[in-house]
């Protein structure tokens, strides 16, 4: 950007490339290496340790932790010396690669590659999952499986950072599938209910499916670049050298593929809720830093494949896919998040949603706005996730359910709820919060680069987001506790309690809301009769309740406490608002444009000196990279002219009169959300009263409701008409070919054979092999009669034929030579 | 000529060997014909040794010395179970072998 950023006064310029070096950066492939070493450790030691293996995986974890921090203080302080006179920070990636295998001439390395991208996931990862190891020592203790927990988790963890550094597509993948079968493990990990093993195959499955496109876009990379280093890939791909864009148009859409299975993009995004089986640090851990970013991670590593491919930022291009998906993805989930009972699978579209805007944001060009959406999500979003945990934890009797286990709770537990409304804040993008400086940068670009449908469906998704976080926060922590929560606050329950008054009034629009699949179960429900269930049940059933005076133990608030300052705080490193560029400039040479030539798109410069189309080659870019567009550039120029496939245009200025229409409509939200919330569940008068009920009385909202509930029938789609369309026919073919055909030749031959058998058995065994068996027997019998005199038992008699054989031999054997 | 005398020795002693093998019932009289037959190879060993300047058949007949000491050993600790299980050494009363 333009302004040279406070932090980084100009002391030293006209260095256009840097050298990164230090001790962490040149080791930094130690990162995953040690949680990977836990992970072993874990699995044979684990279980005679006192605390079952857990100390290895959060030794291993601080140990990333320490080695990711130190590589990036050094990477900073490698950046903040290098930078050109136009304000580029342009600093080498350090790479280090042993050869694992060799195939021909192609070479396929193990090692790393450090730059702003690897460094900034390097940190997230290691540093979220050191708190979730953390809370996991507390939330899962005492589980049946508690080392086998830690192994996965520790294994998860490394799976990650073994991807973020990976210098090449195959460790790449490497990390992507360690990933995928340590999610499968801890989805799984309560795998003796049904329900929960389900879940983790239909993650594993789904994420395969993506996984196609991942090995068929990577072999196309090899075809295309004869190489699966990822800095070549980037730099011939940004230098135009490939021979045919269409080639490198569909291998974009394979790996997109890929990255739409991983993150949960719109058609494969019905995994991730179900995900919400495992324990609840994994999902935190899944949905925040780990596994759904690696899809949104892998375009922002190779994106000069995306940006060139699919010609993001080509003059008049209005949509592409990428764009297109996470503008789809970020609507429907956050509309799916509306209708959701359980405090996870809210959160857990809501994280669905906010891909979709990292997606959208790579789709339009927003490179930095999508990574540090990457960056500041991570943090907000661990945090609600551990938020709830720690709710169902200590307040729910391990209850996920927002409307009948909850409620009211805010007075008892404030750090969990001071957590939850931080990082709320953040998810909807209030002002001064960390997820307003990222989502307003992807939403201002996607406006700025004019994809103008996807500006709106960016402030449509931030109204919804405000309003389905506002729903989850009032059943969660206001109105009246219900079931397990007023058991837990210590509060008779009204079985005429807020939520179930509804029952009173059949046609009560939450009613049919939550209940859809189980409407005989709610037909006879009178009068709230699932709180005393729940209730009952519990204590019949002798658990210990988790009656706790205050809140959660220290090892669930303090992670809490410090996500909840990272959600607020992260965002400071990058605020266009306040004219900080920081995370930008840090990040910015790893866009994946060739350094080696110095030229930068990333910068503002890139904007101008294409005002002609045709002037997309990269050399010329190279060219005009030092130094005479500074100045054009510090005009803070709004005027946006499209630059072409081979440049990312810099990010907008930001004015608060462009973000003003989406922070009206977060405020609108909330607001409208709230007064639905009181209405709808607290029966208070007021101007939302008459809607209340709508989904009941009116037949195309109540099938616009039940369309969502049944969260777009593409459940129905994927395992009743495409795995039936697919395995029906293909089993009842299989079948009759193997009645038919197989049998047949099966029995055929088994006749054959028998009556062969029964003719060889007459004819050969009984007269010809019998008859030679009997015959020799016979033979040996005989000739064993004849010779026993010889065997006297008398040694000496032994002796004489010895020597008189030995005579004769040697006679022999002198006549002959003779 | 020279050589045919040590031949002729050897030749003799080798036929006594023979001999006491098969002939004596005494176990420990077959051990010493056992041993004579060796020696009349070592004999022959050493005299070839010396007609064909070599030190090869020496460094053979002295092998076959510590292999027959092994074997008189192996030999007399069998002869002394026979014994003492038997109170007798004669092999002609040994005919456990008979097929």
């Amino acid at each position: 950007m333009s302004q040279p950023s406070m932090l980084l006064a100009a002391e030293e310029s006209g260095h256009a490339i840097g050298e990164a070096s230090g001790w962490f950066l040149e080791n930094a492939w130690l990162i995953p290496v040690i949680p990977a070493v836990a992970f072993f450790l874990i699995l044979f030691f684990g279980k005679k340790l006192p605390r079952g293996g857990s100390e290895f995986g959060l030794a291993a974890m601080l140990g990333s932790l320490v080695i990711a921090a130190g590589a990036t203080w050094q990477w900073i302080s490698s950046t903040t010396s290098h930078y050109d006179e136009a304000g580029n920070y342009e600093v080498e990636p350090v790479i280090r690669e042993i050869v694992w295998w060799q195939s021909g001439p192609y070479e396929f390395g193990l090692g790393q590659h450090i730059d702003g991208l690897a460094i900034m996931a390097l940190l997230l990862v290691a540093f979220i999952s050191t708190l979730v190891q953390l809370y996991s020592t507390e939330y899962v203790n005492g589980d049946r499986r508690y080392t086998h927990y830690f192994a996965a988790l520790t294994l998860f963890s490394s799976g990650m950072l073994a991807m973020v550094l990976a210098p090449d597509m195959v460790q790449l993948i490497l990390g992507w599938e360690i990933m995928g079968l340590c999610s499968f493990m801890l989805i799984g990990h309560w795998w003796e209910e049904q329900a929960n093993s389900k879940a983790a195959l239909k993650a594993f499955f789904t994420v395969r499916v993506g996984d196609m496109g991942l090995l068929v876009g990577t072999a196309m990379l090899l075809a295309i670049f004869g190489t699966l280093q990822i800095s070549e890939i980037n730099a011939l791909a940004a230098a135009g050298e490939f021979d045919s864009q269409n080639m490198l148009m569909w291998t974009a859409v394979a790996l997109f593929i890929a990255c739409i299975g991983k993150s949960g993009q719109f058609p494969l995004h019905t995994w991730l809720p179900d995900a919400m089986a495992g324990p609840t640090p994994v999902s935190s851990l899944l949905h925040s830093s780990t596994m759904v970013v690696a899809g949104v991670f892998l375009v922002a590593r190779i994106y000069p494949v995306f940006h060139v491919g699919l010609d993001i930022n080509a003059a008049g291009q209005s949509v592409n896919l990428i764009a297109a998906i996470g503008g789809i993805t970020l609507l429907v989930a956050a509309a799916l998040a509306f209708v959701q009972n359980d405090i996870k699978k809210v959160l857990a579209y809501s994280t669905v949603s906010q891909l979709g805007y990292m997606m959208m944001g790579l789709g339009v060009g927003a490179w930095t706005g999508a990574v540090f959406h990457i960056f500041t999500h991570a943090f907000f979003k661990c945090c609600l996730f551990l938020a709830a945990g720690s709710i169902s934890h200590t307040a729910a009797h391990h209850s996920f359910d927002m409307k009948k286990d909850m409620g009211g709770i805010w007075k008892k537990m404030p750090v969990t709820f001071g957590a939850w409304m931080v990082s709320t804040a953040a998810l909807m993008g209030i002002p001064f919060t960390a997820g307003f400086f990222s989502k307003d940068e992807i939403i201002d670009s996607a406006k700025h680069f004019e994809y103008t449908w996807f500006y709106y469906a960016g402030i449509i998704g931030a109204f919804m987001t405000a309003a389905y976080m506002t729903r989850a926060t009032y059943l969660t922590f206001f109105g009246k506790p219900r079931g397990a929560a007023a058991h837990y606050m210590g509060v008779e329950h009204d079985t005429h309690g807020e939520v179930h008054e509804h029952s009173a009034h059949p046609d009560e629009a939450e009613h049919a809301d939550g209940h859809i699949p189980d409407h005989t179960v709610d037909a006879h429900d009178d009068h709230g009769h699932d709180d005393d269930h729940a209730h009952d049940g519990h204590a019949t059933h002798g658990r210990p309740l988790p009656f706790a005076p205050f809140d959660s133990p220290w090892k669930i608030t303090a992670p809490l406490i410090i996500l909840a300052a990272l959600a607020v705080g992260a965002g400071y490193l990058n605020a266009p608002a306040l004219k900080i560029y920081w995370f930008e400039h840090q990040t910015e040479s790893s866009i994946g444009l060739p350094i080696d030539h110095g030229d930068d798109h990333g910068g503002e410069e890139t904007e101008e000196p294409h005002g002609d189309e045709e002037a997309l080659v990269v050399s010329e870019v190279a060219a005009g990279a030092n130094g005479p567009f500074a100045s054009a550039a510090e005009g803070g120029d709004h005027s946006y002219e499209p630059s072409g496939p081979y440049a990312v245009p810099a990010p907008p200025v930001f004015t608060w009169a462009n973000a003003a229409p989406g922070l009206i409509l977060v405020a609108l939200g909330i607001l409208v959300s709230w007064f639905a919330s009181l209405a709808v569940f607290a029966r208070r008068k007021n101007p939302f009263s008459p809607f209340v009920g709508l989904t009941t009385r009116s037949r195309p909202i109540g099938a616009l409701h039940s369309f969502l509930v049944n969260k777009l029938y593409l459940d129905h789609l994927y395992e009743k008409v495409i795995v039936r369309a697919v395995a029906h026919p293909i089993a009842k073919a299989a079948y009759w070919f193997n009645q038919n055909v197989i049998d047949g030749i099966v029995n055929t031959v088994g006749t054959v054979t028998r009556r062969l058998g029964g003719w060889v058995y007459r004819n050969i065994d009984q007269r010809v092999v019998d008859g030679a068996v009997n015959a020799s027997g016979t033979a040996a019998s005989e000739s064993g009669h004849a010779l026993q005199p010889v065997q006297s038992g008398k040694v000496n008699q032994y002796g004489a034929l010895l020597f008189g054989a030995a005579g004769i031999g040697a006679i022999l054997l002198i006549i002959l030579n003779g | 000529m020279y050589a045919f005398n040590f031949l002729l020795l050897s030749a003799a002693l080798f036929s006594f060997g023979i001999y006491g093998v098969i002939a004596r019932k005494n176990a420990v009289m077959v051990l010493m014909s056992i041993e004579l037959i060796l020696n009349s190879v070592n004999l022959n060993l050493v005299a070839f040794a010396l007609m064909n300047n070599s030190i090869d058949g020496h460094v053979f007949a002295l092998f076959v010395i510590a292999i027959a000491a092994a074997e008189v050993g192996v030999g007399l600790a069998m002869v002394l179970m026979i014994y003492r299980n038997r109170r007798s050494i004669a092999l002609d009363e040994l005919s456990e072998m008979k097929g």
